[in-house]
């Protein structure tokens, strides 16, 4: 206060000279520094194997299923987007919903923790920050360039994936995805690299907060088992939601209570999102009326892309506003840090 | 009518005095022909604790500028403001004509910084870590190549550039980061702590390397230290900082004659004075007009040391010759002792009376 107080009336107007330079924002160099270390880092390639693992198993074995049942399958208008979102028959892997796109789900977040819990905090320990702070470039192209960076490459990784999984499905089972599947894939390419976005930002936020980079890693990771993973977060919540859905009347009722108490974590909202746009037959998202569709047994109906995301609209805003609420905080945060460690 | 608005009027007088004090606080002046660092009453608080308390600084053009503290005096936190990297709670400051608060870009455009303990990206090569600096200051393809290049042969750091950062050693970190600093090639240098860490013979080859920087570029350099030795022989003047205060401001030798002793010193050596003879010497020492005090040695073979008026010190050393050669004393060595600056700082720190605490703001 005092010192712009203080300040403002003291100086004679010095002629900003614009610089003859041209120079470029940033922000943007600094997202292509990080987008070429992190294409360069182990981790990458390590999270690839992992999500590529996380992908092919399951879809080996719905490959197999769609084989075995092509005969009676033909006519049916999506057949190559169930290697996405159907489990397999008959295999069996506990509590695990086995599905390409549950896979996914759940490794998913893993990228967006590992390319962001020492975005600031690895600055720092290494002592780069304030050299970096000290060029002439504002303190936030800081925080964006990096987060633009690792969602690049965050989205690089995922387009990759996608690809091989595709490709993967064409060979196994002779059929080229027609236009209105492409858009699909690439609608839930676009949700789930937002979903990661999220992850990313939360990342950040350790990495601005924690300044230990071990810390915020063991935080990150914590959290992400504790919510990605199905066994102990969403088991909580869907225990919490028996509870306060114990007083409903109706079946419908019980069962929209649970899953709005499920949409807490925002994994439940990436997976609604995530199951509509791979599966046309899913013509609502709410519990209650899939409960009670299945109740009137409808003839099944298919949705269009464009239907479908319909449907999604309120989960992509969602999304949205955690990842911007996420990274706000880490944006606040960060300017108004100390420079020095 | 006309009693009625007085409580309003004194509340509006009181309002325009309070408003005129806070201009008359404001109004600053700065010089008109200001050199490239200057400051007025620049202070920063955390709280309760003062880091730097209504600094005036003025750096000239070509000159290497010490600021000397011991740590928490306050360098960094006076460097970080310079920079726009701190907000300063009051007072002004001017680099390279620009306010740092106001426009941080244009200063930092043509100020290099060397922080406290530089860090490089590990996992990148000397010249790609210059190479993002040169991009981050908007140079790129053969401009930035050949300035980088022309900056690693001048840090004499060539050879290496072309090597993983996490081999170098301390050193070579060091002057690394005077290369970056060189890369935008800017009017005025920042160096936090350039010879902190670094073995004897490397800090010679820096500070070496920062005067031919103001010699053939006509730099400023602003340097932190609290190795006042080692910076002693290269600043052309030095601030002493400390508790947040510049308490000295000067050439060594002005500093010298506000801080050092009443009396100067001369230190005199004879051959063949066993313990017995040293106090007739001493006697004798004595009795040259000008010396006000003479001290034996401490070990039998050392010389004496003999105080005198400061104003004296060329007659006493004549007298000093004179008397050696009459009786017959063989002199071995005479010598003016000039008071290094950590004596000076020490007498500047207490005749303040500021005792700083370690542990402040650095």
């Amino acid at each position: 206060m005092s010192a712009q107080a203080g300040t403002a009336p003291a100086l004679p107007d010095v002629a900003v000279r614009p610089d003859e330079r041209h120079i470029r924002p940033g922000w943007i160099t600094i997202a292509g520094k990080e987008l070429a270390d992190h294409l360069l880092s182990v981790r990458l390639y390590v999270l690839l194997v992992i999500l590529g693992i996380a992908a092919v198993i399951p879809l080996y074995f719905v490959g197999e299923d769609v084989r075995s049942a092509a005969t009676s399958a033909s006519g049916y208008p999506a057949i190559f987007i169930y290697l996405f979102a159907y489990p397999p028959q008959g295999v069996n892997f506990g509590p695990l919903s086995f599905t390409v796109s549950s896979f996914v789900a759940i490794a998913a977040p893993l990228l967006g923790v590992a390319f962001g819990f020492d975005a600031v905090n690895g600055e720092r320990h290494q002592g780069t920050l304030p050299r970096l702070l000290s060029q002439p470039i504002h303190r936030d192209d800081v925080i964006n360039g990096k987060f633009a960076g690792a969602l690049l490459a965050i989205t690089l990784a995922l387009a990759v994936v996608l690809a091989v999984i595709t490709g993967f499905g064409m060979l196994r089972l002779g059929i080229v995805p027609r236009l209105d599947e492409i858009i699909r894939l690439v609608a839930w390419l676009a949700v789930t690299v937002l979903y990661v976005a999220l992850w990313l930002a939360f990342g950040m936020l350790l990495s601005v907060v924690i300044r230990r980079a071990a810390t915020s890693a063991l935080v990150g990771f914590g959290l992400w088992l504790f919510i990605a993973m199905p066994f102990i977060g969403p088991l909580l919540v869907s225990l919490l939601g028996t509870f306060v859905a114990s007083g409903a009347t109706t079946q419908a009722e019980y069962a929209s209570t649970v899953q709005w108490v499920a949409r807490l974590l925002p994994g439940q909202v990436y997976a609604e999102a995530s199951a509509a746009l791979l599966r046309p037959t899913l013509t609502s998202v709410s519990a209650s009326e899939i409960y009670s569709t299945q109740a009137q047994q409808q003839i099944p109906t298919l949705f269009s892309f464009d239907q479908s995301f319909a449907l999604i609209i309120p989960h992509v805003v969602i999304l949205f506003a955690l990842t911007v609420g996420c990274f706000a905080l880490a944006y606040a945060r960060f300017m108004r840090q100390e420079v020095r460690a | 009518m006309t009693a009625s608005p007085t409580p309003a009027r004194a509340a509006t007088e009181r309002r325009v005095a309070k408003k005129g004090r806070i201009r008359q606080r404001a109004r600053i002046e700065l010089p008109e022909d200001a050199g490239p660092i200057v400051t007025r009453r620049l202070s920063k608080r955390y709280g309760d604790l003062v880091a730097v308390d209504n600094l005036d600084l003025d750096v000239k053009a070509g000159e290497i500028f010490g600021l000397l503290g011991q740590n928490g005096a306050g360098k960094t936190t006076t460097i970080l403001m310079l920079l726009g990297l701190a907000e300063p709670s009051a007072g002004v400051a001017r680099v390279v004509g620009f306010d740092p608060t106001r426009a941080p870009l244009e200063v930092k455009r043509r100020v290099g910084y060397l922080p406290d303990n530089v860090g490089f990206y590990d996992g990148m090569t000397g010249r790609e870590n210059l190479r993002y600096t040169a991009r981050l200051n908007g140079m790129s393809g053969d401009d930035a190549e050949a300035k980088i290049a022309d900056v690693l042969d001048q840090v004499g750091m060539t050879g290496r550039a072309d090597t993983n950062v996490d081999t170098y050693s301390r050193g070579m970190l060091q002057r690394l980061g005077i290369a970056d600093a060189l890369v935008k090639d800017p009017s005025v240098l920042i160096l936090d702590e350039p010879t902190t860490a670094i073995d004897p013979i490397g800090v010679v080859e820096i500070l070496d390397m920062l005067r031919t920087l103001v010699r053939e570029r006509g730099l400023a350099i602003l340097l932190s230290s609290h190795l006042l030795a080692q910076v002693q022989s290269v600043c052309d003047r030095v601030g002493i900082f400390a508790a947040g205060k510049l308490i000295g401001i000067g050439t060594v030798p002005d500093l010298a004659e506000q801080f050092g002793e009443e009396s100067a010193r001369v230190e005199v050596g004879f051959e063949g004075i066993d313990a017995g003879g040293a106090e007739s010497t001493a006697q004798v020492l004595r009795s040259i007009k000008g010396v006000t005090e003479v001290r034996l040695p401490a070990r039998p073979g050392e010389p004496f040391t003999v105080l005198a008026e400061r104003d004296g010190t060329s007659a006493v050393r004549e007298a000093l010759l004179a008397t050696a050669a009459s009786r017959g004393l063989r002199l071995s060595s005479i010598r003016e002792v000039v008071p290094s600056l950590d004596d000076i700082y020490r007498r500047a720190v207490h005749a303040r009376g500021l005792a700083v605490e370690s542990g402040a703001a650095a």
